[in-house]
């Protein structure tokens, strides 16, 4: 069953066309790659879907419990509540925000009492605001962040930050997670733990994930399927390994073959 | 946990108990003469107007310079109406209907300039005070340049107080609660709020409209204390006085707000014994202050009653080591 299918995507800039009739299908549960060299509008690509832009054509279905919503000319907020959560490429942290209102703003959506019963700390406030505190310390203690819920988000260090914007995203209760380069900047031995992470969160929340990344190793380790961007097309698409042999990709990234010229 | 929270919410009681008796107390006596109570009643007013504009300042980290027409709106709903109904109930059906209009001149201003960034934002807001201002210079029932003459006073300590611990209990209260965490992570970087499902529109416009609300209710008040009332007291200088309350108290800071309330009116009550230099004196202070302490008195911080405990243990602590 799919989860997101989008169909001839495009998105021109003015005369600049950054995407350019991209399809994509994810199915329930698959974990697949985004890749392509810098420039080639994989981040745009994600901003399409997430409604940071509007495309110039195309469309974008999201499937979530049998139902089909539409997404391109939504705003990110219905998107999100539509059950499609991101992560940045630079982290986006409410910087100045404890670890734990980090992740409580993003239960926004289940909050149901008014802002007067906000204003006035009414029984409905006081049983909600505990019911999202104990799932916010559930989702922490998960990416190991409990102890630290009182932290400011701009004093964790790098890859908690990390860790931080994807237990954020997850609470929003998606069933569509879109990764952009969640290993960038990590070293090694974080990046491996990333890996076990995301094959983990996907399985516990019952979750399709979409990643963008620039380290091949680990693309190739987790992902199940492929997508190859180059210059806003999709060049290549299929298993890692026939990716990886593919003669286009090759020559995307690596140039063309000179020495027969 | 709910023991911490009731233990808490009557030190908070007993605290505005006490703060409400002493002067209450102090009035009765005569220590706090007319002249003081006039400058009380600046100071909750101020304290009003700054906790409001606060709200979207500080917290939602829109930048709005026309906090005075939102005042003016307050208090001439209020004004007109106690005029036409001079009696308690009439202040009190005064004050809502003032802050209510103001509200609703909130939602009408916010959502068509709320699209608006920093400086741009700045400017709409600062042309909408102005927009009221003249349709006041210009009405025949607010009696144009002329003003409003003889508003029966009806506001004093009691209803001060009432109205100043309630706006900032509100307020703070709101902060606390999902859609003011809302509104705050508009401020910490909208694109991310918005992809974390939060309607960054809609919390903006809240923000302004509660905060118009309030500062309705401070123009009421205003109206009823100083029973004159003309445009002129609610231009652009009367926006940046506001606004540098809430700079001088620190952005994001309730407490910081009422602190800066508190001193800037002293300090200008002070002042008034050097009239020639007063001003200048003023201005000094505001830019040493500010070179000081660039983020405010408070920054981003609250005073809590956890702090005051905590100063005092240490207080007494270091004095039983000094009388050693």
């Amino acid at each position: 069953m799919p989860v997101l299918s989008v169909n001839r995507l495009t998105k021109s800039f003015g005369g600049l066309t950054a995407v350019s009739n991209v399809s994509l299908e994810l199915f329930e549960g698959e974990l697949v790659g985004l890749i392509g060299p810098n420039g080639a509008g994989k981040t745009t690509v994600f901003n399409l879907l997430t409604g940071v832009y509007a495309p110039t054509s195309g469309t974008i279905t999201l499937f979530k419990d049998g139902k089909e919503t539409s997404l391109e000319g939504l705003k990110p907020y219905t998107i999100c509540n539509a059950g499609l959560a991101r992560t940045f490429q630079n982290v986006r942290l409410f910087k100045d925000l404890t670890v734990l209102d980090n992740v409580r703003i993003a239960m926004h959506k289940n909050i149901k009492y008014g802002f007067l019963s906000g204003m006035l700390h009414l029984p409905s406030y006081r049983r909600e605001e505990q019911e999202i505190i104990d799932e916010s310390l559930k989702l922490l203690e998960i990416f190991d962040l409990g102890h630290k819920k009182d932290e400011f988000a701009k004093n964790l260090p790098y890859g908690e930050q990390r860790h931080l914007e994807i237990a954020r995203a997850l609470a929003t209760n998606p069933s569509l997670l879109l990764l952009d380069e969640p290993a960038a900047g990590m070293n090694p031995a974080e990046t491996v733990k990333l890996t076990e992470l995301i094959g983990w969160i996907r399985k516990e929340f019952n979750l399709t994930i979409l990643l963008i990344e620039h380290d091949m190793s680990l693309v190739m380790k987790i992902c199940e399927r492929i997508y190859v961007l180059d210059y806003g097309k999709v060049i290549a698409s299929g298993k890692p390994e026939d990716v990886k042999n593919n003669k286009s990709v090759i020559e995307a990234y690596l140039g063309e073959d000179v020495s027969d010229a | 946990m709910a023991k911490v929270i009731k233990h808490k919410g009557i030190k908070r009681l007993i605290l505005i108990i006490l703060t409400y008796s002493i002067i209450q107390a102090l009035i009765s006596v005569g220590i706090i003469n007319d002249y003081l109570q006039a400058t009380i009643a600046t100071i909750c007013i101020n304290i009003i107007l700054a906790v409001s504009l606060n709200l979207i300042t500080g917290f939602t980290g829109q930048f709005s310079l026309g906090h005075a027409g939102f005042m003016s709106i307050g208090a001439y709903v209020c004004a007109l109406i106690t005029m036409q109904y001079p009696s308690t109930p009439g202040f009190v059906l005064g004050v809502f209907a003032g802050a209510i209009a103001a509200a609703l001149v909130g939602i009408m201003v916010g959502l068509p300039t709320l699209r608006l960034r920093g400086d741009y934002l700045a400017i709409a807001t600062l042309g909408m005070a102005e927009i009221i201002r003249i349709v006041f210079l210009n009405m025949k029932i607010t009696n144009g340049a002329a003003g409003l003459n003889g508003v029966p006073q009806f506001t004093n300590w009691p209803w001060l107080f009432v109205f100043t611990a309630g706006t900032i209990l509100a307020i703070s209260n709101f902060l606390k609660s999902s859609h003011g965490r809302a509104c705050i992570s508009i401020r910490e970087d909208e694109i991310a709020s918005e992809a974390m499902g939060i309607n960054t529109t809609k919390y903006k416009v809240a923000a302004f409209t509660i905060a118009a609300f309030f500062g309705g209710i401070a123009g009421a008040l205003y109206a009823s204390y100083f029973y004159f009332l003309k445009p002129d007291l609610f231009g652009f200088a009367k926006s940046v006085d506001i606004l540098v309350i809430v700079v001088f108290g620190g952005m994001g800071s309730i407490s910081g707000s009422v602190l800066a309330a508190i001193l800037l009116a002293l300090i200008s009550t002070y002042l008034q014994s050097f009239p020639e230099i007063r001003m200048i004196l003023y201005s000094a202070m505001l830019v040493v202050i500010m070179i000081f302490r660039p983020h405010g008195l408070m920054g981003s911080k609250e005073i809590s009653l956890a702090a005051f405990e905590r100063i005092g243990r240490e207080g007494l602590k270091y004095a039983g080591f000094k009388r050693k």
